[in-house]
């Protein structure tokens, strides 16, 4: 008997699964946003210290969660890549790499604008946000690497292996605030004392994260999918370019 | 609702998350309808990749 992930790692399997679930999954992602930001702008009151501005904390900091959360999927799919040979891990590798940039992008841009009115500059090089760069660089190569490289058994192993190097980064980033004098505040919210931000803005804060989440799941499986059609459509490319290499051979014996 | 005189900053922000998002969306629905338009395609010509009673089953795609 199967068991789930046996089922599951079959493509095929996936594509129909993930055929019934995509549509669920972005409607509530959407649902989950949509509440959020009702919260965000007309429940969650401004911040005592920073006022209004503080309301880019509930798109910041779930991009910034996204951009570790992916990385470290990312991580997983590598290894599962490396060292059980998962028929779908490098499909969920490739395929969550660019949406990881895309949220570290975000993370950084709207850190920046949250940064010039809190701190008066946009940028500083201090260990946190160097920290993020580094992982938007990394997202970058690990795209850069596999399409740079033709065979796509190497490219997929390379960039598995470059993955799975670059996770150092995660507690790096995590732990810059505590390990190094920066600009940026402290971790308030994934404390093991718990979070010290009033339930009136935490509250908002977690309903983004829970969308941010499912909005990636969404955004993964329909990478996912289409990564998988992607190799079905080179593998026919390949199977008429055998056929008419053999016709070619073929043909002056006829 | 005023969001007082940092708004353009606050606004700018969840603007670039809308529009990278809705980018991202936009990207990966096109991308799937052009993987589909091209298996369509090879549908019709009558390409397959393995002969025989298996051809229509997957294999490579991880």
């Amino acid at each position: 008997m199967q068991t789930f992930t046996q089922r599951f790692a079959n493509p095929t399997q996936f594509m129909g699964l993930s055929a019934r679930l995509l549509p669920w999954v972005a409607g509530l992602a959407a649902a989950i946003i949509a509440y959020g930001l009702y919260l965000a702008f007309f429940v969650a009151p401004p911040d005592y210290l920073h006022g209004e501005i503080a309301r880019i904390m509930f798109v910041h900091v779930p991009s910034a969660w996204m951009a570790m959360a992916c990385y470290a999927l990312i991580a997983v799919s590598a290894f599962g890549l490396l060292v059980f040979r998962h028929p779908l891990a490098d499909v969920s590798a490739k395929a969550a790499a660019p949406i990881g940039a895309a949220f570290t992008f975000l993370a950084l841009f709207t850190g920046s604008l949250w940064g010039k009115p809190a701190w008066g500059t946009y940028w500083v090089w201090d260990a946190r946000l160097t920290s993020v760069l580094i992982l938007f660089f990394l997202y970058l190569g690990l795209i850069a690497l596999r399409s740079s490289i033709e065979d796509e058994t190497l490219a997929s192993k390379l960039t598995a292996i470059l993955a799975l190097v670059g996770i150092v980064m995660l507690p790096i980033i995590k732990f810059s605030v505590d390990w190094a004098n920066t600009l940026h505040q402290p971790s308030s919210v994934l404390k093991l004392s718990g979070p010290t931000i009033h339930s009136s803005i935490l509250t908002p804060l977690l309903v983004m994260g829970v969308g941010f989440l499912v909005l990636f799941i969404a955004m993964h499986l329909k990478a996912m999918r289409n990564e998988i059609l992607r190799r079905r459509v080179k593998a026919l490319q390949l199977a008429e370019v055998a056929r008419a290499q053999s016709g070619q051979v073929t043909a002056p014996a006829e | 609702m005023d969001l007082g005189p940092n708004a353009p900053f606050i606004w700018t922000a969840y603007g670039m998350v809308a529009f990278v998002i809705a980018g991202l969306f936009t990207w990966l629905v096109l991308d799937g309808r052009a993987q589909q338009r091209r298996l369509a395609d090879f549908e019709t010509r009558g390409v397959k990749r393995r002969t025989g009673p298996e051809a229509t089953t997957t294999r490579s795609e991880g």
